[in-house]
């Protein structure tokens, strides 16, 4: 591994040219000397070529989608478009204070405008906030939202979110920060919500139902109508996980089905750069009875222009953000729905299926699949017969993917698969780059048959070899120590 | 249609090797009457050029701050930031990357977070920081429940120089999992300190310290340190301006537990407010506790120096309901911005923006305090890059006055209930030219 940044510092050396001060009155006398650091901040001092060497130096060592397909099931890495990141570095995008006189960003908040509009057309919801910074903060926020409408009501005793065994992560976790206790529900044997074991459970004090559609099984939930009735029937509110809109565009509308509440993951649908794990956004969209608890403030429009609204405080369930959420995020994610269109969007929505499903096919034969019917955007395969076979563990032949080229699926995931192995191709994977996906797939299914021991050995060609988590847990090292 | 590589050919031949005739067939499991019937009602699909158009039209309809000569603060900062940040943070190879879960091919990511958290550890003086948390706000708010997780004391005191967003944001937070917020009230623009020695008792779990404060002003991080301290179990949680720490106290010299912080001023955009990235750093003895990533040293299997997450048995998706957080995606890119910055900066060109930005500020601050009708608002006050002053007449006049001649002259306080108060943020970016076409501008529309 290269060096870190401390180990290359040179004394004196500089990064960065900066002004003459002005002023010269030494910080003794401008603030008590008691509050002033008792030693340096020990940063390290490189050239501005020694930075540029030392982070390119960095990138190298990293997958990302131009290098090679992402097959990350549930995270849709598709192609981020370049013109997305021309027109956000735009110097009036970027130098844009929060605080700023309202009439003096008319031009953003016109753009937010649309994108809240443009959103909750796509997902037919009466209206969107745009501020929850990440898909995890968007549950919250949504939580949050079933929470203070109960608490409207005066049902402070509805307490209890059903979801199924096969939910992200995320979603008990919400649940437990947002206050509320989470009743799991096993899935049938299709891998879809179980109807009856849901009546089972179905009580007063049931605030809602936590549902990603399709789940992730990449399955449709076909019976939502039913089970949106028998969760509306105890009053409580149908929470749609948008983590897998992009098999949704043009063809269902969340808010049209029964779903009552979701939220959006602009840097998986709408394309907006993972950042390597961020910034994200997750704008949540609910309907009509539901907009007086969106948090403040929304955009809004009248004859005097554009606005940061408001109008409903009282009743909101407040902020989650310091300020209007992550701005730069949305306005990448506004040129891609203007981009697309209605045409588009659908179009998206129909290939990452279409590529799914045929991934799905050219693997059938070489890896175990569970549910076989056709998929929406992504399937789970899994490594159960070359582990019972040779004792291949999903995890080696993720770690093999890397020696090829290509990043590993989501892997353990959805738990109630064994071994399983999640794979979302996304619309923008060409049928080649597919084919050639499919076909290093197959070759690790011939390599365990031919050669198990060296399946464990993966990966081999990669920046480092297997990397020892359970060192990096034991023997904690989270900072360098800087000598001096 | 723009980045769907398949020509229809293509599509047709991927249908016929599934083995269905048509699309439609493909999503039999969608009944009929769950499907949209007829397209979306958005604006027809645009090319590349004209969004090009639309944009610069939307941009031209703002004035930023690069074409207003701006003193506004309050949570997000114009620093100047060098050229390399944005070259790095613009590579593919970080911005289209994946979270570092495969370890082994994206050593690049977890060793920048690496060097990050060594930075952020190093300008508080703490022992471990993470990865990131999505801002300054919900970053206290993480620090609280951790607080709570680690003694189980469930009040905490926030102060009343807190920023009164962030108030909210905690608020959103904490109220659903049964921790009280008590609010100790401020004196003279910093927090009261007999109010606050009344307020302590053993139920006490954490207090907030802003530092300097939503008001500019440096608290007594020693008195206070010493009130919170009285109590053994009381954690204190200092949420500080990064910039601040070349110059001021680090939180650990004042015994801080927890750290946190805005860390938007480390060479990043503004943006409106967003992306910004909140830091996070403790003892270690909190590790365990910690919400969000954690990069750790380690040795691949040949024994070569590699890194990787660590700690994970506390995050979501391993613990789910019983995680420490529900935090997944954080600012990842935004802290390499950071870290790239800091690195271009060093230990001495961060302490001269710091330095600077105090020589603007106490400039600029003590020439207001001579005009007639303005003073400083709390003069008993040390403060750091921003300032409150009183004004003669309500703020929001003067603000719609120094628009029409481009100044952005500062926050308006009235919002929060001071209409005759206004607070202004000075950064190195302030030349005295620039000061002093806001002294005239204040000069002439406070008696116009």
């Amino acid at each position: 591994m290269p060096k870190t940044i401390f180990e290359i510092s040179s004394p004196g050396r500089k990064g960065v040219t900066l002004p003459k001060r002005e002023f010269d009155t030494p910080l003794e006398q401008l603030i008590p000397s008691k509050f002033h650091r008792k030693a340096i901040a020990k940063l390290p001092e490189v050239s501005e070529l020694d930075v540029m060497r030392h982070f390119i130096e960095l990138s190298h060592l990293n997958h990302f989608i131009e290098k090679g397909l992402y097959p990350l099931g549930s995270c849709t890495m598709k192609y981020n478009p370049k013109i997305h990141e021309q027109l956000v570095r735009h110097s009036c995008f970027g130098n844009l204070h929060p605080y700023q006189p309202q009439s003096t960003l008319q031009g953003a908040l016109k753009l937010l405008f649309e994108l809240q509009q443009d959103l909750a057309e796509i997902s037919g919801m009466a209206n969107v906030t745009l501020q929850p910074v990440a898909g995890a903060q968007g549950e919250f926020t949504g939580l949050k939202i079933i929470e203070a409408y109960h608490r409207s009501k005066g049902n402070t005793h509805k307490n209890k979110i059903i979801m199924p065994d096969s939910a992200h992560g995320t979603n008990p976790a919400s649940c437990t920060l947002a206050g509320f206790e989470v009743i799991e529900l096993k899935s049938d044997a299709e891998g879809k919500v179980d109807v009856e074991a849901l009546k089972a459970v179905l009580s007063d004090e049931v605030a809602g139902f936590m549902l990603t559609n399709p789940n992730t099984l990449g399955l449709f939930e076909s019976q939502i109508r039913e089970i949106s009735d028998l969760i509306h029937s105890v009053d409580g509110l149908m929470y749609m996980d948008g983590a897998n809109l992009n098999a949704l565009l043009g063809i269902v509308q969340p808010g049209k089905i029964g779903f009552d509440v979701m939220h959006y993951n602009l840097h998986k649908t709408f394309t907006t750069p993972h950042g390597g794990g961020g910034p994200g956004c997750g704008p949540v969209g609910v309907v009509e009875k539901l907009l007086p608890f969106l948090p403040v403030p929304m955009i809004s429009h009248n004859q005097d222009g554009y606005y940061l609204d408001y109008l409903h405080a009282e009743t909101s369930i407040g902020k989650v953000h310091g300020f209007y959420g992550n701005f730069a995020i949305m306005v990448r994610a506004y040129v891609y729905i203007k981009m697309l269109g209605p045409v588009g969007l659908r179009r998206v929505s129909e290939n990452a299926i279409i590529n799914a499903n045929y991934l799905m096919k050219l693997l059938e034969d070489h890896y175990h699949i569970q549910h076989k019917d056709y998929c929406m955007h992504e399937f789970v395969a899994d490594g159960t017969l070359q582990k019972k076979a040779h004792g291949i563990s999903t995890l080696d032949i993720a770690k093999r993917l890397l020696d090829k080229g290509y990043h590993a699926p989501t892997i353990y995931f959805p738990l109630i698969i064994p071994e399983a192995m999640m794979f979302e191709p996304t619309e923008t994977e060409s049928k080649q780059s597919i084919d050639a996906f499919a076909d290093a797939m197959i070759e690790i299914a011939a390599e365990i048959e031919r050669d198990p021991e060296m399946l464990h050995e993966a990966p081999l060609c990669t920046p480092v070899r297997r990397v020892d988590d359970v060192r990096a847990v034991k023997m904690l090292d989270t900072r360098f120590e800087i000598k001096d | 249609m723009p980045y769907i590589s398949n020509t229809d050919s293509e599509r047709q031949a991927m249908l016929e090797r599934i083995g269905v005739e048509n699309f439609a067939e493909l999503i039999a499991a969608i009944p009929e009457s769950l499907r949209l019937n007829g397209p979306l009602k958005l604006d027809e699909a645009i090319s590349e050029l004209e969004i090009t158009a639309r944009i610069s039209d939307i941009t031209c309809r703002n004035m930023c701050v690069q074409s207003a000569n701006s003193f506004l603060g309050a949570g997000v900062y114009d620093h100047f930031i060098p050229a390399a940040v944005d070259t790095i943070v613009s590579r593919p190879e970080f911005y289209t990357a994946y979270t570092p879960y495969q370890a082994e091919v994206s050593q690049g990511t977890l060793q920048f977070i690496y060097e990050f958290q060594t930075m952020i550890a190093e300008l508080t003086g703490m022992e471990i920081a993470n990865a990131s948390m999505y801002d300054g706000a919900s970053a206290i708010a993480e620090a609280i429940l951790m607080a709570v997780r680690k003694n189980r004391l469930t009040k905490a005191i926030l102060p009343a120089t807190l920023h009164p967003e962030y108030l909210k944001v905690i608020k959103s937070y904490t109220e659903g999992v049964g921790i009280e917020l008590l609010s100790c009230p401020a004196k003279d623009g910093v927090l009261d300190l007999q109010a606050l020695k009344v307020m302590m008792d053993e139920t006490i779990g954490s207090v907030v310290v802003q530092n300097p404060n939503f008001y500019g002003n440096i608290e007594d991080v020693f008195a206070i340190d010493e009130i919170v301290h009285s109590q053994p179990k009381a954690l204190l949680i200092a949420c500080v301006d990064p910039i601040s720490l070349a110059v001021l106290n680090a939180p650990a010299e004042y015994h801080s537990d927890i750290v946190v912080g805005e860390g938007q001023a480390l060479g990043n955009n503004m943006y409106m407010g967003g992306p910004l990235f909140g830091f996070f750093a403790s003892k270690l003895d909190m590790a365990r506790q910690m919400p969000g990533r954690i990069v750790g040293g380690t040795l691949d299997k040949e024994g070569k120096r590699a890194y990787a997450l660590t700690l994970q048995a506390r995050e979501q998706h391993i613990r789910r309901d019983k995680a420490t957080s529900n935090i997944c995606s954080n600012q990842s890119l935004c802290t390499l911005a950071a870290v790239v910055y800091m690195s271009l900066m060093g230990r001495q060109g961060l302490v001269e923006i710091a330095t600077q930005s105090t020589q603007n500020a106490h400039w600029l601050a003590s020439e207001i305090n001579k005009l007639p009708g303005f003073s400083i608002a709390y003069p008993e006050a040390s403060f750091f890059k921003e300032f409150v002053i009183t004004t003669p007449v309500p703020a929001s006049e003067i603000i719609g006055k120094c628009l029409a001649k481009g100044i952005y002259p500062g926050f308006d306080l009235g919002i929060y209930g001071m209409p005759n108060q206004l607070m202004i943020a000075v950064t190195e970016k302030k030349t005295r030219a620039a000061m002093t076409d806001l002294l005239n501008a204040l000069r002439e529309v406070s008696h116009a």
